[in-house]
């Protein structure tokens, strides 16, 4: 027997917070609404819920018993889980994405939770008093530039080592002593924390704390449903995108997390509560914020041109000015509430990213917690630094396509077809229901077998041959005519063949723009490696690990 | 608000709230299973 420290979970509501504070992120707050409005508005909710319910939840159910099921044999990473299931040698290699996701987001993700954590710091410091809309964008711009403007030299990287500090030395207390008593923190925080920015979101009134515009207005804005656009292609794929990535699924932290349930515990309910208590968050609490707030004060049409630039522009360079306008004590707490609601919702998911690789090496080669802990960290540092250093160059992007985008379909995709066509349904409906403190309807046995499998390799396929501009009714028209099918740049192909970024070059004759773009294609080609070094490490060191169990005769553990 | 977004954000707000209130109560009062279970701390 090789000697680990034992881990587990000290409570069921712990362990259902920490799974909730895994799914729930930054999107909730950042994505979710802009997808609503980019999507028919209220409408967008229909397909996001027939999604959730055919995608979403099944996911959670499959990675849930995966998880359970791997670690009743000690297994706590996906190579070892998914071997033990699939029995082929190919799977135990298809489990690397279950590690390689989480360390290449973690290193981008700790990057943007750093933002949150140096956003509180300026909020009580009261750095963002008495500036102007584009004073405050150019804080931002300053500040993942690296630029000497700001407060204090290397602002980010310092920003960033004291992040990944934090997640290291709590993820070093293990899960019961780290892991759970943050989600016991900090779930509830930002839930509260996310009340009190929509109750003062959605009363916002014309001509009071320099609104122009009633928050009211921006929740109509939101919910008005525009019903013709559920028959677009476009709408379906972005909703199932969003239910994928606010679940966090296919980047195997809840399988591991649920390793270390007992066989006969519960896991039915557990994945319910927390795949619920995420959608709470996101569709009660994260539609009511950003974007009643800002058509209180940029009214609809600002606001259109706003979530063009996603989200995080919002969240980052529009909301502390927003506050700005409260006076000076509630700018301050709001300030302080928004961004660290945004770091609560970080923080929980980024630890999950950790536990994986921590199980990893102390399954494997029986290293100690604080060993994988401090280990772990390492890596990210090594693949974050380029994030930090060279965001103006489209590496930031390039980790979150590969790793947030791309990895993360194609992993879910696979553990999918593995769990409903190998290991069969059945099988898999079983291990699910066994301790299960609730009877999930038995239909979802039948989406678990046929629905679900057959809707992920669409979003799959649908995201390598993504047509230009995503104009899906207009790329089969183009095909039943004969003009061929025009892929995006953004779609899996061109992303590797970096398109986008050769198509400016070739359009331009400017030679500052020239060199600039040359040097983009340079470090996105270099992140591109980066990861691809990362992904093979990962795989050797499992052969290294799956080498070393033959020896030991722990097959069949 | 327009009748047609007042409709649909309440009866999503109702329905998610719902669904999440009745499951974290369910975790909440659902009788704890004998030792040796995955908790440590109702040992």
């Amino acid at each position: 027997m090789i000697k680990t420290q034992s881990e587990g979970w000290g409570t069921r509501v712990g362990l259902v917070l920490a799974m909730a504070g895994n799914a729930v992120g930054l999107g909730n707050f950042l994505r979710f609404p802009v997808q609503a409005i980019q999507n028919g508005g209220g409408a967008f909710i229909i397909p996001y819920i027939i999604c959730f319910l055919l995608m979403g939840l099944p996911l959670l159910m499959i990675e849930w018993t995966i998880g359970r099921y791997g670690g009743e044999k000690g297994n706590h990473s996906a190579p070892f889980m998914m071997d033990r299931m699939g029995k082929k040698r190919i799977w135990k290699y298809i489990g690397v994405f279950g590690i390689f996701s989480n360390i290449g987001i973690a290193a981008y993700y700790c990057f943007i939770e750093s933002w949150t954590l140096a956003y509180i710091f300026h909020s009580a410091i009261g750095s963002f008093t008495g500036m102007t809309q584009n004073e405050v964008v150019a804080m931002f711009s300053s500040y993942v530039s690296l630029d000497e403007a700001t407060l204090i030299p290397f602002e980010a990287l310092i920003f960033f080592l004291i992040c990944l500090t934090i997640n290291v030395y709590i993820l070093s207390r293990g899960l019961s002593g780290g892991i759970e008593k943050v989600a016991k923190i900090a779930v509830p925080l930002l839930i509260l924390f996310g009340i009190f920015l929509a109750i003062k979101a959605v009363t916002l009134t014309a001509g009071s704390e320099g609104a122009n515009f009633d928050g009211i207005l921006g929740l109509n804005f939101l919910w008005t449903p525009t019903f013709d656009t559920i028959s677009n292609p476009k709408v379906w794929l972005n909703a199932a995108g969003q239910v994928f990535f606010t679940l966090s699924v296919g980047m195997g932290s809840i399988q591991c997390y649920a390793s270390y349930v007992k066989k006969k515990d519960d896991i039915a309910l557990n994945s319910m509560s927390a795949g619920w208590m995420n959608e709470f968050v996101e569709v009660v609490i994260g539609a009511a914020i950003i974007i009643p707030l800002a058509v209180g004060y940029f009214g609809i049409d600002g606001v259109k041109q706003l979530a063009e630039l996603g989200g995080l522009s919002i969240g980052f360079k529009t909301l502390p000015f927003l506050f700005n306008q409260w006076g000076t004590f509630l700018s301050t707490i709001s300030g302080i509430f928004w961004f660290g609601l945004l770091f609560f919702a970080g923080i929980t998911s980024s630890l999950a990213m950790g536990m994986p690789v921590m199980s990893f090496l102390k399954d494997e080669f029986s290293w100690s917690r604080k060993k994988s802990a401090w280990t772990f960290g390492a890596i990210v540092l090594a693949l974050g630094l380029p994030t930090v250093f060279f965001y103006n160059f489209g590496v930031f992007d390039e980790y979150d396509y590969w790793t947030g985008t791309f990895s993360l379909f194609l992993f879910a995709m696979l553990e999918t077809i593995l769990f409903a066509w190998v290991f069969k349904a059945e099988n898999g409906w079983k291990e699910f229901n066994h301790g299960a403190d609730f009877k999930i309807p038995r239909v979802y046995k039948f989406i678990i077998k046929y629905i679900t499998p057959v809707l992920l390799i669409i979003v799959f396929v649908a995201s390598t041959i993504k047509p230009v501009n995503n104009d899906w009714e207009g790329a089969f028209n183009n095909l039943i005519n004969g003009k061929g099918w025009s892929l995006d740049n953004s779609s899996v192909i061109k992303q590797a063949l970096n398109s986008g970024l050769r198509e400016q070059l070739e359009n331009t004759t400017d030679p500052a723009l020239r060199n600039e773009l040359e040097k983009k294609i340079l470090y996105t080609d270099g992140a591109k490696i980066l990861l691809l070094i990362t992904f093979f490490g990962i795989a050797y060191l499992v052969r290294v690990a799956s080498n070393k169990r033959k020896k030991e005769r722990r097959n069949e553990t | 608000m327009n009748t047609g977004a007042l409709i649909l954000m309440l009866s999503s707000i109702a329905i998610v709230t719902f669904i999440t209130s009745y499951f974290f109560y369910k975790v909440l009062t659902t009788k704890k299973k004998s030792e040796p279970d995955s908790y440590s701390e109702n040992d």
